[in-house]
């Protein structure tokens, strides 16, 4: 007999609130039923930059919102559902705790199998969801908050190779834009004057290249680029376009030089354990930018591992990747109950060993 | 509005971690340190030196541009490091818990302009600003609680 699972997941752990509705039957590949965000981009618009959401009763409001929608696109009502997903951390305490509410109270109301999932563990499966990856894969995780290097064993086991030691490129993108006076989000800003200008003008520093291991840094990067500006501000007492088109390539050329480089080393590790089909997946908005992505793929191929990046919409902050992740651990046997709780930090792989500045070793955030 | 300053010369970021450590040993629950300059300052590299000075493990201290706030559970207490720069409303300072905080635990703020009233009268502000030498930082302390009148002795020795 063939076996149909329904998953609804639930995300809001940071600016954006997400239900989605995942179903597979048997082996074949899940299928996405529906996938509603509400993002804030009307208040982007209106604010000039983007607008986190803090307020825990905005998204739970949203969250009615959007479970609602996602039951009307997929044709189905709560009755059809099996089990219900939800982001449980890491993330904002009060967009996090309405989302573990939330699902807490449908899980209780229909009876329903209750699954706390890590919001970084959604993001790492979501190769599976979109390829069928195979474990272990490596995984780059690069958006505006997260930067790291995982190998992806299983639904909830990862090894942590390395990440950012301060900022996240993305970060670094946005802080870029906004010294630059250029629109947020600052990736696709940065990138559109990058095309226009010359990488080799400012030679901008490669932190941490110097140094073992898979850790990242660009935090020194920014301050290198402010000092730069401020050169050409006090020389011509001005920025030409052609100046900052200068610098946002030879910005960009920085950070795709250090996660190439980065990312050589991780896969090298990751292919030293042998997997079956080794294969790199890059998530996080970050992965649009397409000169990163150009050369992590030239990376893939020098080192003969397959290389793959989800499409965007599955990259950012989404329920689909939730309810995916829910999806495993509900067949690996995984059930929380009405004690689960909604946590600010938590780390994905627990035992990793954070190499920081002084190379001290330690718990990781 | 502070009445009482001081004015630090730092001469390269190891030199701003070491003030950022010695500020640590003398710095616990309820208070209050204000984080002003503009990108690429230094704001989050005070930070997350002192942070790290009172953390009994070490771990990674992420900038918390994107997250607004991490929290840490420190050796004096818990700690709170909060960005306030993609805040548009003080309303939202109350939603984040931060007003709670500063009773409670030991709070870094970065951009705290955002506080607008908020920021407890016992405050030390920090005012982080590039010098020309690569490294360097100007720093102006200020501060109007007598909480902060020991500060000339603790920091400027060697």
């Amino acid at each position: 007999m063939s076996q149909t699972v329904t998953i609804l997941g639930l995300e809001s752990s940071c600016d954006d609130t997400a239900a989605a509705i995942l179903r597979q039957t048997d082996e074949s590949p899940p299928e996405i039923l529906a996938s509603i965000v509400y993002g804030q981009s009307e208040l982007h618009a209106r604010f000039g930059g983007v607008v986190p959401e803090i307020a825990a009763r905005a998204h739970a409001e949203k969250l009615d919102l959007c479970v609602e929608e996602a039951l009307a696109v997929a044709g189905l009502s709560l009755r059809d559902i099996d089990a219900i997903a939800v982001t449980a951390g890491p993330g904002l305490i009060g967009g996090v705790l309405s989302g573990v509410m939330c699902a807490k109270g449908l899980a209780a109301g229909l009876g329903l199998p209750l699954i706390g999932v890590n919001h970084l563990a959604g993001h790492a499966l979501t190769p599976r969801l979109t390829d069928g990856a195979a474990y272990p894969y490596l995984m780059l995780l690069v958006s505006g908050g997260h930067c790291q290097f995982l190998i992806a064993r299983g639904a909830d086991s990862f090894t942590r190779l390395g990440g950012t030691i301060d900022d996240a490129p993305g970060e670094a993108f946005d802080k870029t834009a906004r010294l630059l006076g250029l629109p947020q989000p600052g990736g696709p800003s940065v990138q559109a004057e990058a095309t226009k200008g010359d990488a080799r003008r400012f030679r901008f520093p490669r932190p941490l290249l110097d140094r073992p291991g898979c850790d990242m840094s660009f935090s020194g990067l920014k301050t290198a680029l402010l000092r730069a500006r401020d050169t050409i501000l006090s020389e011509k007492g001005g920025l030409t376009r052609q100046d900052r088109a200068d610098l946002c390539a030879s910005f960009q050329a920085a950070v795709v030089d250090v996660l190439a480089a980065k990312t050589a080393r991780a896969v090298t590790i990751y292919v030293e354990q042998t997997p079956a089909h080794p294969l790199l997946a890059v998530a996080g908005g970050v992965a649009a930018n397409s000169a990163i992505r150009a050369r992590l793929e030239t990376v893939c191929t020098d080192l003969g591992v397959a290389f793959t990046a989800p499409p965007l919409e599955l990259c950012t902050d989404n329920a689909a990747m939730i309810a995916y992740a829910g999806l495993e651990l509900f067949h690996a046997g995984h059930r929380d109950d009405m004690a689960l709780v909604a946590r600010p930090r938590w780390p994905l792989d627990q035992a990793a060993a954070a190499l920081l500045g002084s190379g001290k070793k330690g718990a990781k955030a | 509005m502070p009445t009482r300053t001081l004015q630090l010369t730092l001469s390269s970021p190891e030199q701003t971690c070491a003030l950022a450590r010695r500020l640590g040993a003398c710095v616990g629950a309820g208070d209050v340190l204000l984080l002003q300059g503009g990108i690429g300052a230094g704001k989050t590299h005070f930070a997350r030196c002192l942070i790290r000075s009172l953390l009994a493990e070490p771990e990674d201290v992420p900038s918390p541009t994107f997250t607004l706030v991490q929290t840490y559970d420190g050796l004096k207490g818990e700690i709170w490091h909060a960005d306030l720069y993609r805040l548009s409303d003080p309303a939202e300072i109350e939603e984040l818990g931060l007003i709670d905080a500063f009773a409670d635990c030991l709070c870094l703020v970065e951009w705290p302009d955002r506080l607008s009233g908020l920021a407890p009268d016992r405050s030390l502000w920090f005012d982080f600003s590039m010098l020309q030498s690569e490294g360097a930082r100007a720093l102006t302390l200020s501060w109007s609680s007598p909480r902060w009148d020991t500060l000339q002795d603790i920091l400027i020795h060697d």
